[in-house]
């Protein structure tokens, strides 16, 4: 719908953020497929002869690398799970009247914007902290022995953490598609007799499951990279207990300075998030036509 | 609301409501708190929760002792400079995209979108080696280009979200009155984006604020923003809680009110306009 | 001056074909209107004239040059949109100030333009406010007061009064007769109203699926439709159209008469038939008669006082004079359509 003069100007227009994307992400993409293939390590940065798929089944084979797997499926399974019921029912919560919505509302949203290092630390050394934490002191006033959460439950730490960080995307958005439905479909089933729950179960989680869906698919995104987290808290300790894929990719080049390897874990981790990202650009798109 | 909810239990939902938003605010309540106690106090059994001589004490000694204005400034560089660089890159192609749709154009969000989920650790060794390769290393202006990369398709799937929604025909009127193509765009469209263009603003600098792969990566101390300034306190100096609280609340506070302003806008940047 | 000839003008997205080839002259000062349903391509037609789509093929010449590649801006061509498309960000006065802004025109003679547009068109109350503080019929003046402070060679109107209530539609539609009538310029109107079209062209221009159907003055459309089509879409009611026998007694494919040229008679007549509707506008009645010779009930109108109700019999004579005949492609068979019988 428009002339050949705004068409050209349109193509003009958008060259440049597509090409610096398609920069972005061809050049270190190839770069790191292709040192995936070399035996390269930075104590050793001059030879860097080509190995084939060994640094793919070095990694893979790695007893860390399968550990690192299911902690990553744990991470971000665990964080969905806290995330997307307790948001349900917050949302269903912040939905109601009461007296200081907004208030809640911005008690409730505050963690997403503290950036992730301060919450990690805040969370390890002020809540969870065998001694002073406030978890401990609680539960010794109650009179049941602190827990040493870092050491003892690493990856539960990490993931209340997580979850404690995403909780408030996931109250918002589920509010925002809970605010969007009409009040006249929730008054037709009142009329037909339906009950809270029945309403509840048929009308409003329906409703609410675009969002729900789009929460998961975009936390889990996020969730796959978590590394500041870790980094700050158990740095993946104790022994890999609670080391995920993307802190033990980032571990293998800094600690170990084996870029073949890490190389080799980054393009693993590339193709983890694409299986989600197909489903996530799918579900966008469709969307996009609506 | 057509009816009237009883006081009873009106009244109940607030309690609960508050209590439930009090448990998840506690942590940064209580760091806040804590920003204001001495060291001793801060770790005192049973902790004390206002009862305490409140001190400035541990801001004072934040600024003195490690140099706080200067990750506080690199952090402002770093997030306005990427969202800057941003608009500049997005505003054009975001027009293009709403106001001169063609088949592909689709595909082109799409694909975008797709970029900003490669995970950075796929990417890390090479930009890593990159920035080494030509000095970028811990340098503002090589994590401005980076953090304008990774935030670059949620800005341009925010403005095309809003610009979609102002109609064509004021954009050709615009051109039957003899306005150009950048005339078009400064003095017609951009008035009219205002407020998504400031809600696209907000979220990218929260964005690029908190963003902490990157900046803990690519940074040593010249080019350190907040992220890696707090991330130093992980090492024992981390036992001092009082003086971490006061710099955490230095960190998180210019962006926790920024993001309160902007909490409608925010689902919708982050949805990708899939939740409105 | 303000002529505009389209020659051979195509227009195509893709394999889909809006407009296939189509010659059209307009004269300078006149008033002429795009008429049909909707998806007829008269929309588009005013856009390629515009200048805000690109022709697929064919040439468009303004007052003698050729414009078929020039920006809409250049065309010396003034719009008013259906949405009306105003400036939420500026005031009336700015909104109308724009394209003269964008011109380069000097201050003072900008400000004298713009006080001269509000004054006739009654904007001086308004002119510090926004569009949004505006009602609809405001907002319409102030799209038409953009446009005419540019003095443009031809006005290009884009279903203006659709947006708008019945009442205030009418009144708009006397004001831009006004307009015309005073400022004499070229004024090219899409509408999918017949009865706006009738009203207020010099030349109306039906179409249908991007073919120009007939191009004549209101009442040539309406004497002499030139087929089916146009007998059908312009007349209010619309024209009953026959086939079968009747038509065949008039030897023609499809026999056409308005329904205010049918004689009523509750005692006599040609044709025998059972009210089925009667509406009552209290000027006229409408009323909606099955008959045997039509499978359609036949439209008639009769007096407003003409006493029938639904049920009642009644007895219809078509005026022979008044009759359209139609051949068997549904074009009009010119001449006397007298025949025996």
């Amino acid at each position: 719908m428009a002339t050949l003069h705004t068409k050209s100007a349109a193509r003009a227009m958008m060259a440049p953020a597509v090409i610096v994307l398609l920069i972005w992400m061809i050049v270190p993409l190839a770069m790191t497929l292709y040192f995936s293939t070399l035996n390269y390590t930075l104590y050793n940065p001059i030879s860097t002869p080509f190995i084939g798929f060994e640094n793919y089944s070095y990694f893979l084979t790695d007893p860390t690398f399968l550990a690192a797997l299911a902690n990553t499926l744990i991470l971000v399974l665990g964080v969905l799970a806290i995330t997307v019921i307790g948001g349900i029912l917050i949302a269903l919560l912040l939905d109601q009247e009461f007296y200081g919505v907004n208030i809640v509302r911005l008690l409730v949203i505050a963690p997403f914007f503290v950036m992730p290092t301060v919450a990690a630390l805040v969370w390890k050394n002020m809540m969870m902290n065998p001694v002073y934490g406030v978890i401990g002191q609680l539960l010794q006033a109650v009179g049941l022995a602190p827990i040493d959460w870092m050491t003892e439950v690493p990856l539960l730490s990490i993931v209340i953490i997580v979850a404690w960080q995403w909780l408030p995307f996931a109250t918002l958005i589920l509010l925002t598609a809970l605010q969007s439905l009409s009040a006249d479909q929730k008054e037709a089933a009142e009329m037909d007799g339906a009950g809270a729950l029945s309403i509840f179960w048929y009308i409003t989680l329906p409703h609410m499951s675009r969002a729900i869906t789009v929460v998961i698919l975009i936390q889990t995104i996020f969730l796959l990279s978590i590394y500041a987290e870790i980094l700050v808290t158990t740095q993946g300790g104790p022994g890999s207990q609670s080391t995920n894929i993307t802190y033990l990719v980032a571990q293998q080049a800094t600690s170990y300075g084996d870029i073949g390897a890490a190389s080799a874990g980054g393009i693993v981790a590339v193709v983890l998030a694409n299986i989600v990202a197909i489903f996530l650009v799918r579900l966008i798109g469709k969307n996009l036509d609506a | 609301m057509a009816r009237n909810v009883t006081t009873g239990r009106k009244i109940g939902t607030t309690i609960l409501a508050w209590f439930v938003g009090l448990v998840i605010f506690f942590p940064i309540l209580w760091t806040f708190l804590t920003s204001f106690k001495t060291e001793l106090q801060a770790i005192s059994i049973p902790p004390v929760f206002v009862g305490f001589d409140w001190t400035l004490e541990n801001y004072r000694t934040i600024q003195t002792q490690s140099n706080y204005f200067h990750f506080m400034a690199n952090s402002i560089y770093l997030s306005l400079g990427s969202t800057a660089l941003g608009l500049i890159f997005a505003i054009p192609a975001a027009w293009a995209m709403a106001f001169s749709p063609t088949k592909r154009t689709k595909d082109v969000l799409l694909w975008m979108l797709s970029t900003k989920m490669l995970p950075a650790v796929g990417v890390l060794i090479p930009i890593y080696l990159l920035f080494v390769r030509f000095g970028l290393l811990d340098s503002r202006l090589g994590l401005i280009v980076v953090l304008f990369l990774i935030n670059l398709p949620i800005i341009v799937w925010m403005l095309y979200t809003y610009f979609k929604e102002i109609p064509g025909e004021i954009l050709e009127a615009a051109r039957m009155d003899g306005a150009s193509l950048g005339k078009e765009i400064t003095q017609v469209l951009a008035p009219m984006a205002v407020p998504g263009i400031a809600s696209t603003i907000l979220l990218n600098v929260i964005l690029s604020w908190n963003e902490a792969f990157w900046t803990l990566n690519l940074t040593t101390s010249n080019a350190a923003p907040l992220t890696a300034f707090i991330a130093s306190f992980s090492s024992p100096q981390g036992n001092f809680y009082a003086k971490l609280s006061a710099a955490s609340m230095l960190a998180i506070a210019p962006i926790l009110i920024v993001g309160w302003f902007s909490q409608k806008q925010l689902v919708r940047g982050l949805t990708f306009g899939a939740v409105k | 001056m303000g002529q505009i000839h389209l020659e051979k003008v195509r227009k195509a997205f893709g394999d889909v074909v809006i407009i296939p080839e189509l010659d059209l002259q307009i004269e300078d000062g006149e008033f002429v209107v795009f008429v049909g349903p909707s998806g007829c391509g008269k929309s588009t037609l005013l856009r390629l004239i515009a200048g805000l789509e690109d022709v697929t093929g064919g040439k468009i010449v303004i007052d003698g040059a050729d414009a078929t590649t020039l920006p809409p801006a250049k065309r010396g061509l003034a719009m008013v949109f259906q949405s009306y498309a105003l400036y939420p960000h500026m005031s009336v006065r700015k909104n109308i100030a724009f394209p003269l802004k964008m011109a380069g025109m000097d201050k003072a003679e900008i400000d004298r333009r713009v006080d001269y547009a509000a004054k006739t068109l009654n904007l001086d109350n308004y002119i510090d406010r926004r569009p949004g503080q505006l009602s609809g019929g405001q907002r319409q003046r102030v799209a038409i007061g953009r446009a005419i402070v540019r003095e443009p060679k031809a006005f290009l109107f884009d279903e203006p009064l659709s947006n708008l209530d019945a009442a205030l539609r009418v009144g708009m539609r006397l004001e831009i007769s006004e307009l015309h009538q005073r400022l004499k310029t070229t004024m090219i109107y899409v509408t999918h109203d017949q009865v706006e079209a009738m009203t207020m062209a010099d030349k109306i221009v039906v179409l249908r699926a991007g073919n120009i159907e007939q191009v004549g003055s209101p009442l040539e459309l309406y004497s002499q439709p030139r087929n089916t089509f146009v007998a059908g879409f312009i007349g209010s009611p619309r024209m009953n159209l026959l086939g079968g026998k009747e038509a065949a007694g008039y030897a023609a494919a499809t026999m056409g008469i308005r329904p205010e040229h049918i004689r009523l008679s509750t005692t006599e007549g040609k044709w025998k038939g059972t009210v089925k509707v009667s509406e009552h506008l209290g000027s006229d009645t409408f009323l909606h008669v099955e008959s045997p010779v039509h499978d359609e009930p036949l439209t008639v109108r009769a007096d407003g006082e003409f006493p029938v109700h639904a049920g009642d019999v009644v007895y219809l004579t078509p005026q022979e004079d008044k009759i359209h005949r139609f051949d068997d492609k549904g074009l009009a068979i010119r001449g006397n359509g007298r025949v025996a019988g």
